[in-house]
């Protein structure tokens, strides 16, 4: 079963929609449920919205630690999304310092453009440093669809993939069982979808 | 290298799709999900929902339509219309959008910015700013789908917007809206996309495909959308994006 976590915030049903269409025989749900959490095979944690207010949901609602457990325990592949990768950082700079879920050393930090707009709307390019086992079978010319003013700030060796917007950012990440897209891999037509495939024939 | 988004805006009405001229003179242009499966597969690159239901019922087709697109459109969707209170964006949002836009309820309530950025980051809250000539031909912010003009100028307030945490404006002209003749206000656009340092998405008055050009070399638009030209002419997304490639604007190709 797709565990998406449900934390009251963010395009939940997007991201639902496009893992069922993607899934097969497997179950997706919508869910903030601890227990349910264990019966998960993938995790997904989505990501529309503010780096505090999210923190704050997934403590408000308990679910830090039977994630952590899930996740950093018991290894079972996780993609987060959006904000759902930058709050795996130590720390997040919007609106203030926050701690994060601390599952990758890093910090989540302002884009910095040199000038051009921020947030960072639309479809972009993303250069792929490593192709498996996310990006695999996805055409290196394809865009994604990007929609954020902050980045993830990590040890290079987990960078997967980058993008340039000003300056140079982290556009996917990988480390050992948790995988992370700064785009939006629901929204980006056929290559975003061949991508939640990828993520789901990982196996735990 | 980012893309400029070339976006198709639907109206909404009771569950239908409609078209109007200059936010009056309602005609009904059909079923909104058979339209979207045609933008989507014409390469549309984000599709902005307006809702102009009066009732109840209205607003519940809305959040089903906007389901239904979810399921089979894997682009961004954008969905306003009557939205004033960050419990009715959880609903949009939980209904399949990806950003909300806000129009009314934000002139009249501005800290409604701040409440809908904390909880959703700015990125995903768009202020649709209905931009109208005033008796004297002066550019002022209007609410009620336009049939208030406040005395707001549309630079002051998109400054004001962004401030508090709008993440893009879209700058809709509505004395051009549905005319098909002029193109944006360029003069305006430009006002605006040099006062904020957010995107600025410009609206109304599409004729042609050079329209789109201009908004974004003369306008400095980080976007552009229209629904006439895509509705009543031959023109689509995807001859869109080809004409403004030529022209050497960076764009998706299919």
């Amino acid at each position: 079963m797709i565990f998406i976590v449900d934390y009251g915030l963010g395009n939940l049903l997007s991201v639902a929609k496009a893992f069922q269409e993607v899934s097969g025989d497997k179950k997706v749900a919508v869910s903030r449920n601890a227990k349910e959490l264990e019966t998960a095979t993938h995790i997904v944690l989505p990501g529309v919205g503010n780096f505090v207010t999210g923190m704050r949901y997934l403590n408000d609602l308990e679910l830090v630690e039977p994630l952590t457990v899930q996740v950093v325990q018991k290894k079972k592949p996780f993609l987060g999304i959006c904000l759902g990768m930058q709050l795996l950082a130590e720390v997040g700079e919007e609106s203030g310092e926050t701690s994060g879920l601390s599952w990758i050393s890093g910090r989540a930090r302002r884009l910095r453009t040199g000038g051009l707009k921020i947030p960072h709307i639309g479809w972009n390019d993303v250069e792929i440093m490593n192709p498996y086992p996310l990006f695999q079978g996805i055409s290196r010319s394809r865009e994604f669809y990007f929609v954020h003013s902050y980045c993830l700030d990590c040890p290079h060796e987990y960078v997967v993939a980058r993008c340039t917007y000003g300056d140079t950012f982290t556009a996917a990440i990988q480390k050992d069982n948790i995988y992370a897209t700064q785009f939006h891999p629901e929204k980006s037509r056929d290559a975003g979808l061949k991508l939640l495939k990828n993520f789901l024939s990982i196996s735990c | 290298m980012l893309k400029v988004r070339v976006i198709p805006v639907l109206l909404l009405k009771e569950g239908r799709m409609v078209k109007t001229i200059k936010f009056s003179s309602y005609r009904d242009v059909g079923d909104p999900l058979r339209t979207i499966r045609v933008y989507d597969a014409q390469g549309a690159d984000e599709i902005i929902f307006l809702d102009i239901s009066a009732t109840i019922d209205g607003r519940n087709q809305l959040l089903g339509i906007i389901s239904a697109c979810a399921r089979e459109c894997f682009i961004p969707l954008t969905v306003g219309g009557g939205i004033r209170s960050v419990e009715e964006a959880r609903k949009v949002f939980a209904a399949g959008a990806d950003r909300i836009s806000v129009s009314t309820a934000v002139v009249e309530n501005p800290s409604l910015i701040n409440n809908l950025a904390n909880n959703f980051g700015n990125a995903n809250i768009v202020v649709c700013i209905d931009v109208k000539l005033d008796n004297e031909g002066v550019c002022r912010v209007s609410t009620h789908r336009a049939t208030r003009i406040t005395q707001l100028k549309p630079v002051v307030w998109a400054c004001e917007a962004a401030e508090r945490g709008a993440g893009e404006i879209l700058l809709h002209f509505v004395d051009r809206e549905g005319t098909m003749e002029y193109g944006y206000d360029l003069t305006l656009l430009s006002e605006v996309t040099h006062a904020v340092s957010i995107p600025v998405i410009a609206c109304g008055g599409v004729g042609n495909l050079q329209h789109f050009v201009d908004g974004v070399r003369i306008g400095g638009a980080s976007a552009v959308a229209a629904a006439s030209i895509f509705h009543f002419t031959d023109q689509s997304p995807i001859k869109a994006h080809s004409y403004m490639n030529g022209a050497g604007l960076p764009v998706c190709l299919a």
